[in-house]
């Protein structure tokens, strides 16, 4: 066990590393974007548009935090906390080293819980109610029905998103998410559970309400669901949130399925491994993000519970059947 | 074509609508995750083409020679008298209603125009301006003609009343036309 002394500097590494990830992962999405549709996406604020984020900041700090007549404003004003700290809880499982990867006794990683799997779709859960709380306390129906969305989405995807990384958790024999990485030494888990992987990503991005599945916020019909009625930081929370969200989905894809620190070269490089497989990841989100289209909402729920469900509950029976007999 | 034609067979030139596989089970998830996998490789060929846009206060799109855009008004080249005598045919040929001409007398010592009157105010207040160049139709002198430049954007309302003067000078930034065949 480490000392609270180390753990509180892990806790604010973590948060630096969030504060300074996020803006850099909104920049390479809109330049992404941009790329993706044939035009250059930012570059007025800074070098190639660096200082964007920085600029997009400032506006929303200046901003009025108006509230409806309707509202409930206390809730209005927890909501977004809600999902900010649930989505910062969830980073203290990435792993980006094994425990003696650059000396000492200190893991690259927030914490090593025993049932880190668990955590994450707790977390994952709680970050739900942000949404669906914003979206009620707004007093707004555009906001109540982006809300209304997310729920069914959340009850839509979460089980399959379980039973995606039941497969690893079966396969490695532990919940821990330092445990799966490490056991991932001779192969990836992404071979033997390609379609836990599918199936995980799809769940995912499900999970992180993004496009395709953004529909909690689908600005084409919903305005903005369920931040319709957010101004200022707290719809900067919101928007923060959704970007750790993507991260947390990136950096467990990479550390259940691509092998989380192992990679080519010693072990100190881990940590580069890690974090290049994490932004493979977001690079996946902003690329799926610019070629999909939204999903109608009878077509998420068909597709939650018709085929992702049904096809995750035969990965882990197969996963099962394979553990016993070998 | 003499043959029968009865209303429920319309003839050779009706193409049977094709028909994709009906939606639904597992054979429209596999076909839907081939269609994201076109997608995603439609949008990432997009990477390698660059960008078709322009970047437009450094880059400007170039009009066409019979773009209609802020007007001119012109002199004689040889003598620099305006070719304008103030006829007001103009301001009776705006639909909108812009244009305010108001005349006055040349007199010997004071020749501005050509003619026997010339306008002492010409306002086009580009606000109300459509564009639609039948001023230039109307004038008899070919006094006033539109030009190609479209940036008038200004922040005062009173800043668009376009003067006399104004449109009498070079016009201060020049759009770029466009070349033959472009």
């Amino acid at each position: 066990m480490e000392s609270t002394l180390v753990l509180i500097a892990k806790s604010i590494l973590i948060f630096v590393f969030i504060l300074q990830i996020v803006p850099i992962i909104l920049w390479a999405e809109r330049k992404m974007l941009g790329r993706f549709q044939s035009r250059l996406g930012p570059n007025r604020v800074g070098p190639r548009g660096l200082l964007q984020p920085l600029a997009d900041v400032l506006k929303l700090l200046s901003k009025e935090q108006s509230t409806p007549e309707t509202a409930v404003p206390w809730m209005m004003a927890i909501a977004p906390v809600i999902s900010i700290v649930t989505a910062v809880a969830t980073l203290a499982i990435l792993p980006f080293g094994p425990k003696d990867a650059w000396g000492g006794d200190i893991g690259l990683y927030g914490m090593d819980v025993p049932i880190g799997l668990l955590y994450l779709f707790a977390f994952g859960s709680l970050a739900f109610y942000g949404l669906v709380l914003g979206g009620w306390a707004s007093g707004s129906k555009y906001s109540f029905l982006g809300a209304m969305r997310s729920a069914a989405q959340l009850i839509s995807y979460e089980v399959a998103l379980g039973l995606s990384l039941l497969g690893v958790a079966m396969t490695a024999g532990s919940l821990s998410v330092v445990d799966i990485v490490e056991a991932q030494g001779d192969m990836w888990f992404i071979v033997p559970q390609f379609v836990g992987f599918l199936i995980f990503l799809v769940a995912g991005f499900a999970e992180s309400a993004r496009a395709p599945f953004d529909l909690p916020e689908s600005d084409a019909e919903l305005v903005s669901g369920y931040n319709t009625e957010f101004g200022g930081m707290r719809f900067g929370s919101f928007f923060m949130a959704e970007y750790i969200e993507v991260v947390i989905i990136s950096g467990i894809a990479a550390a259940c399925f691509l092998g989380g620190w192992h990679g080519p070269g010693p072990e100190a490089l881990g940590p580069l491994w890690m974090l290049l497989k994490l932004l493979a990841g977001v690079m996946l989100f902003i690329w799926v993000r610019a070629t999909l289209p939204r999903l109608r909402y009878d077509q998420l729920m068909s597709f939650g519970w018709k085929i992702l469900l049904p096809l995750a509950t035969l990965n882990v029976l197969a996963t099962a059947v394979v553990l016993v007999v070998t | 074509m003499a043959e029968t034609t009865t209303p429920w067979s319309p003839g050779e030139d009706v193409i049977e609508v094709q028909r994709g596989p009906t939606p639904g089970g597992l054979g429209s998830a596999y076909r839907a995750f081939g269609a994201t996998l076109r997608g995603l490789r439609t949008t990432f060929l997009r990477l390698p083409e660059g960008h078709h846009t322009w970047e437009y206060p450094e880059q400007k799109t170039p009009v066409y020679p019979r773009f209609r855009g802020r007007h001119k008004l012109h002199r004689f080249e040889d003598t620099g008298l305006e070719k304008c005598v103030g006829c007001s045919l103009c301001a009776a040929a705006c639909p909108a209603e812009c244009i305010r001409v108001v005349a006055a007398e040349n007199t010997p010592d004071d020749q501005v125009s050509a003619g026997e009157r010339y306008a002492a105010v010409y306002e086009i207040n580009m606000t109300r301006c459509i564009f639609c160049g039948y001023c230039e139709v109307a004038c008899p002198f070919d006094a006033i003609t539109m030009g190609n430049d479209y940036e008038l954007a200004d922040y005062e309302r009173s800043d668009l009343i376009f003067t006399k003067e104004m449109l009498l000078q070079d016009p201060p930034e020049h759009t770029p036309l466009r070349r033959e065949g472009e």
